[in-house]
């Protein structure tokens, strides 16, 4: 009974979103699980006002583009810690445990001044690289490559492959609820992020859809207008719910396994 | 393989650390000792950035902020949590269907779970006050009260992340072995000697990580009270990012806004290694 409860009002909200975002200005104080006169006009009124369709494009390109770099320089540095014996590589082991550990609080201003002085402030340039690398999905691969014999390897070795070939195309494919995890993980947090982009993006045509919303729904342009400013959060709601819907359970397992970490 | 291919494969990770932690880390103790506005020269000031930020109100009504925040955020946190997970490990039917409801808001952005808190929580026309305003309860200016604002956000944060830590327990109260409860019925324990002698000591360390995760997203807080209330009503909502967001964004106090991201820093590590010891010696 609790439970169905605490169920209704963790859906019931979003429920109320999407009928609110459909309603006419007068009808949006209602409290219906449908609509209340119907129109789209808000969804019309969201793209009038803001670029919405640009910073979505702005937000896939730097997300997946993003997410790829994670998983192959994780896949690199992960299988270097795992199964290779070279000198230093308990230390760089002990850095990635470091930075984790390292409040973002504290390199947030010196990093927007290096982005600055590359002359990064307002390109793709300052939202993808930075985060082209993290600790987290190394120390992932690195677990992953672990549980793999080292036979596969030296097999592969033996017909000549180069290591760059064994990581992508032999020791890959073994692992891939972990590349699962991780590109769900990365991409979520890169799809939600609206803090660095509110540091390093002035410019509307390059801005991401969180952080487009987010201005808009502080800057005044929305005033009056509740219905409009709803229609843009369910409009940045939609491509990871959708996501969501497709993959529910990894998104739950790569979710919990985060938290776990320690 | 080469000797150098193992140097070769980690140098993303070398790069990116020199780039963006160790150079950002050092720098950002230099920045604490001089005055900067990004486009004149630096100033070397030496301990004004510190002695100016024990003087700072806004500072400490910042730490004070995010202090109230967590003594409601982490009790309430951690009982939502448990009590589900609970309730989730003895339902068999549609147990996948709650969890992806709880779930939902885990996934979406702060952005859209604060707009739509926002509305949630409007003084005329939210969804909280026509319930209180149904059962004859004077309404709450839930955002405009310099007393409440800081823990309806609380609340609403509580909402978005507790999914997340239900699963966490779920997973915790899944590895009790059912052995260990059959011998406590056999002995004669009540379901309260059960929970707090058999399960809570085994998901011990679920409550050490939702503490600290919770700790480190209530010194996180950006967008929610940006959207919310821009820190308002009277600062009683201003968080420790926002408070660094403004510094360095609207007063182009560099050297500043850096001393409060270090000292932030120092007090988050301060408080986690705080709670390491507490709550691992607890129970």
């Amino acid at each position: 009974m609790l439970l169905i409860l605490a169920a209704v009002s963790f859906i019931y909200p979003f429920i109320w979103m999407v009928s609110a975002s459909l309603s006419s200005e007068s009808g949006l104080g209602d409290l219906t699980l449908f609509p209340v006169g119907f129109t789209g006009s808000n969804y019309v009124t969201v793209f009038t006002k803001i670029p919405l369709d640009r910073a979505f494009l702005n937000s896939s390109f730097v997300a997946i583009l993003t997410t790829g770099l994670v998983l192959v320089s994780g896949a690199m540095v992960g299988y270097a810690l795992a199964k290779l014996d070279f000198a230093g590589r308990d230390w760089i082991f002990y850095l990635i445990i470091f930075t984790m550990t390292l409040p973002f609080q504290i390199t947030l201003i010196p990093n927007y001044i290096t982005m600055v002085r590359f002359g990064w402030v307002d390109t793709y340039l300052a939202l993808i690289v930075p985060f082209a690398l993290n600790s987290f999905s190394i120390l992932l691969f690195r677990q992953a490559f672990q549980s793999l014999p080292q036979a596969l390897i030296d097999a592969a070795r033996m017909d000549g492959a180069n290591e760059m070939r064994i990581i992508f195309q032999i020791l890959i494919p073994n692992i891939l609820p972990t590349v699962l995890t991780i590109t769900i993980l990365t991409f979520m947090g890169l799809w939600n992020e609206a803090l660095w982009p509110l540091i390093v993006i002035r410019d509307e045509s390059r801005m991401t859809m969180p952080q487009l919303v987010t201005l808009f729904s502080v800057g005044g342009r929305a005033e009056g207008q509740l219905g409009v400013k709803i229609a843009a959060a369910v409009l940045l709601a939609i491509p990871i719910v959708i996501l969501y819907l497709f993959f529910q359970k990894h998104f739950i397992r790569s979710m919990a396994s985060s938290g776990l970490k320690d | 393989m080469k000797k150098w291919t193992p140097y070769l494969l980690v140098s993303p990770y070398i790069l990116h650390f020199a780039v963006f932690v160790a150079f950002p880390v050092l720098f950002s103790v230099v920045l604490t000792f001089h005055s900067w506005n990004i486009i004149s020269p630096m100033q070397y000031i030496g301990l004004a950035n510190y002695k100016h930020l024990f003087k700072d109100r806004l500072f400490w009504q910042a730490v004070w902020n995010t202090v109230r925040f967590l003594l409601v955020h982490i009790p309430l946190q951690l009982i939502v949590a448990i009590v589900m997970a609970e309730l989730l490990n003895r339902t068999v039917r549609g147990a996948s269907f709650f969890r992806a409801a709880f779930f939902l808001p885990v996934i979406v952005s702060g952005v859209v779970v604060t707009i739509l808190w926002q509305q949630l929580l409007s003084f005329n026309s939210g969804l909280l006050n026509r319930l209180l305003a149904a059962l004859s309860v004077p309404r709450i200016a839930w955002l405009d009260d310099p007393a409440v604002a800081m823990y309806s956000i609380a609340v609403m944060a509580t909402w978005k992340n507790v999914g997340l830590y239900i699963i966490l327990f779920l997973v915790g109260l899944q590895s009790v072995p059912m052995q260990y409860y059959e011998a406590a019925d056999l002995e004669g324990a009540t379901n309260w000697q059960k929970f707090r002698f058999i399960t809570l000591p085994m998901i011990n360390p679920t409550i050490f990580t939702v503490v600290v995760l919770s700790t480190i997203s209530g010194f996180s807080l950006f967008v929610e009270p940006y959207i919310m209330t821009q820190g308002g009503p009277m600062n009683t909502t201003l968080s420790a990012v926002m408070y660094i967001y403004r510094q360095a964004f609207q007063y182009y106090h560099m050297g500043y806004s850096a001393t409060l991201g270090f000292c932030f820093a120092l007090i988050i590590l301060f408080v986690v290694i705080i709670q390491r010891r507490y709550v691992e010696q607890e129970v």
